[in-house]
């Protein structure tokens, strides 16, 4: 596999207030972020809501400025680009691989232009073609995600959510990029409409050779469509693996509590879990010092609060995290197979 | 606080209710058809079912708490707590006074957003304080000294002190606590609990379900609980009702609906979410086809005829009666009268 992007040392801090109501507070909502996207795979990113996910997606697709550190697209074709280097001439070229998906199709489509028009946009914006040719591309992407050539004039209130979400795939689609972030693109959906987006990106992904990164908060989900996950918590990237590792033993603390408390749809594997999930998020205002995860971490020690632990391979596998004692601790995976307990 | 007996006797008893939506330009809509619910005392039954089904109007109608253009034209909700005559709130008149007197007090309601039940601009301990006064004329310093105790309960560190706070003032999950808090004022016997967990993260998820279960184990009450997500069902519900487009289509012990879906709709919509299984093991979802009709154009017969995999001669023009499958399991499909169950899984 060919890396096909590289995000390194990246962090971005928003600046909030100032001016004449007191003093501006800063906000870093990533810190250090590295991790790279492989060609062909699907890259989840999991966290609780506040953790940075949207705005990292946000910086690889130059929506928003970084504050420190680069994004790398390494295209095809060969040779590096450093999007976080470019001006908006010069990175437009490349915008047109690297799409992106929102979680709320409506706020994301345009309530007053017909639904070709929509899918038009971007190949008119890019000049890629026009007349015949992009009728055809238009009404041929559409088709492909499942909407009816026939519905191509209606308006996007006139669609269901599932529909709305299609559209929104369609768009990004029509651009035959190569990466695709979806930022929680089925999490508002229904199970029964979600289950068929999830089958529509796995088919668009084998077909058209797309590499995704997956944002979601759902990790049933994640753990049936990723290859490999990376976990965030206040900005930090605390765990990087392939899915398998991860949910079969996970390295870090805060992986463990995730999973922990993930509802599971079979009642015979409820779980007593009582005081195991702990405390709430800080504010990423008031960040602790050491490890970002002490306040909450049943495993903590001294150290914890005061040194911050380096993201690193575990015993020379491909699973990384960020734990002082991610080589020793024990944690508890999700897959645990059902046990065989009888109910009256 | 006083606890509520533990007992099989059912405390609310929904019966062949149908919820009817008028509109000055429209033909009416039949949003819930004719269902069948049962709560009782220290349970859980989960209202389980993708958006616009019914389950919250469902759950309004407890209440009585529907829109204007709503109303109940058949069936009874029976309200009968330990030993008392029963009540059928379906018939109580808007306002009166009974009505008011089970509202808030002997049934509660939670909600997804706290703040559609509590109010900014009053802090959290008076808006509890004043649910005491106001429904068991406690005076002000005792309301205040149960306030206290309830919000420590509902796990709100400092309790004394998060009392003066204003709702805005908490985080989500606490101020989730704080709505839960109200909710239990005055000690209901039956709580209805609508997507309580939806808005908030697993782990926040994780803590709210704790605590609701911790509380029906203190204090006994009923609990009518609505979700849309299968795994929240399997981790709280003792019973669970599945709901489809304003029908109630199976209905049984988690147990016996999870380990043995009766009804295609139940049985489609456990295949539509993924396994936590290892990608050796993986199988490709299978979604239901297309996407639920609006309910105007509702079959006569089964509300699933069009996405229904098995649909056949009598599904589209002939209601399917409520069969039981065993064990007070039930389902409303056809196929469960013509052949024997095993053949529909
Ligand atoms: N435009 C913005 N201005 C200020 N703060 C922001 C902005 N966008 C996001 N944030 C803050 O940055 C943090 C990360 O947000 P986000 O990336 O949206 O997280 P997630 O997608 O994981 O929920 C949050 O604390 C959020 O409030
Ligand atoms: N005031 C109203 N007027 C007309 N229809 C309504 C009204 N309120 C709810 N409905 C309809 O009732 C049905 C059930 O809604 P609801 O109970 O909110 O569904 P959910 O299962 O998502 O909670 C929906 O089809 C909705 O459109
Ligand atoms: S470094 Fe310490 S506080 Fe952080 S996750 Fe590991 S054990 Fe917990
Ligand atoms: S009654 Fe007919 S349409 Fe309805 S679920 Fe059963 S087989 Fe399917
Ligand atoms: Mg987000
Ligand atoms: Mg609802």
């Amino acid at each position: 596999m060919s890396t096909l992007l590289t995000v390194e040392n990246l962090s971005k801090t928003y600046v909030l207030g100032g001016g004449w109501f007191g003093p501006a507070r800063e906000l870093a909502a990533l810190t250090d972020i590295n991790l790279t996207v492989e060609a062909g795979e699907t890259l989840a990113i999991v966290g609780e809501s506040g953790c940075g996910k949207t705005t990292l997606g946000r910086c690889i697709i130059q929506a928003q400025k970084v504050s420190k550190g680069t994004v790398t697209y390494h295209p095809k074709a060969g040779g590096d680009v450093e999007l976080t280097s470019l001006n908006k001439r010069q990175i437009k070229p490349w915008r047109q691989d690297i799409r992106m998906i929102f979680q709320d199709p409506m706020s994301s489509l345009n309530p007053n232009m017909r639904v070709f028009d929509i899918v038009a946009e971007p190949l008119r914006i890019h000049k890629i073609c026009k007349g015949r040719e992009l009728e055809e591309r238009v009404i041929s992407t559409l088709e492909k995600v499942g909407i009816p050539a026939e519905a191509v004039g209606r308006y996007p209130h006139a669609f269901s959510g599932g529909q709305r979400q299609r559209i929104g795939i369609a768009r990004a689609l029509v651009l035959d990029p190569k990466l695709v972030i979806a930022d929680e693109a089925v999490s508002a959906l229904d199970v029964s409409i979600q289950a068929q987006v999830l089958n529509l990106l796995e088919d668009l992904k084998a077909e058209f050779g797309l590499t995704y990164i997956f944002i979601s908060h759902d990790l049933g989900v994640v753990n049936y469509i990723a290859d490999r996950v990376v976990v965030m918590y206040l900005g930090h990237v605390v765990e990087n693996a392939p899915t398998e590792m991860l949910f079969e033993r996970p390295r870090h603390p805060y992986t463990e509590l995730l999973l922990e408390a993930l509802p599971i749809a079979d009642p015979l594997r409820r779980k007593g879990r009582k005081t195991e999930v702990r405390g709430e998020i800080p504010y990423l205002g008031n960040r602790p010092v050491g490890c970002p995860f002490h306040t909450r971490c049943k495993y903590a020690q001294d150290r914890c609060r005061t040194e911050k632990p380096a993201l690193r391979p575990i015993n020379g596998t491909a699973q990384e995290a960020a734990c002082h004692f991610a080589e020793t601790l024990d944690l508890k995976g999700a897959y645990e197979d059902a046990p065989a307990k009888e109910f009256a | 606080m006083p606890l509520i007996p533990m007992a099989d006797k059912p405390i609310l008893t929904i019966s062949d209710m149908s919820i009817v939506f008028s509109s000055p330009d429209e033909a009416d809509i039949e949003a819930v058809r004719q269902v069948d619910l049962t709560l009782t005392p220290g349970k859980t039954l989960a209202l389980v079912g993708e958006s616009g089904c019914g389950k919250s109007v469902t759950a309004r109608a407890v209440l009585r708490l529907l829109d204007r253009n709503a109303s109940i034209p058949r069936g009874s909700i029976l309200f009968q707590p330990g030993g008392e005559a029963p009540t059928d709130i379906a018939r109580l008149k808007q306002d009166s006074l009974p009505l008011r007197a089970i509202r808030g007090s002997q049934i509660s309601m939670i909600f997804q957003e706290p703040m559609s039940s509590l109010s900014p601009v009053h802090t959290i301990g008076d808006q509890i304080d004043e649910m005491m006064i106001l429904h068991e004329g406690l005076k002000p310093k005792a309301a205040r000294e149960r306030t206290v105790a309830l919000l420590d309960q509902v796990g709100i560190p400092g309790a004394r002190q998060r009392a003066e706070a204003y709702p805005f003032e908490l985080s989500g999950g606490l101020r989730q606590r704080a709505m839960i808090a109200m909710a239990l004022a005055c000690t209901p016997q039956v709580l209805i609990a609508d997507e309580p967990t939806t808005a908030l993260d697993v782990t926040t998820q994780a803590q709210i379900l704790d605590l609701l279960r911790q509380l029906q184990a203190d204090f006994g009450m009923a609990m009518l609980f609505i979700t849309h997500d299968l795994g929240v069902v399997a981790e709280i519900a003792d019973e669970v009702a599945v709901m489809y487009l304003g029908d109630v289509v199976e209905q049984g012990s988690v147990y016996d609906v999870f380990a043995r879906p009766s009804h295609p709709y139940t049985q489609a919509l456990m295949s539509s979410i993924p396994k936590m299984a290892r990608k050796a093991e993986r199988v490709r979802l299978s979604p239901i086809k297309g996407t639920v009709p609006a309910p105007r154009d509702r079959p006569d017969g089964c509300a699933f005829t069009s996405r229904c995999p098995y649909a056949f001669e009598p599904c589209a023009t002939v209601r399917p009666e409520r069969t039981d499958v065993g064990n007070g399991h039930h389902a409303r499909c056809h196929l469960l009268t013509r052949q024997p169950v095993e053949a529909v899984a």
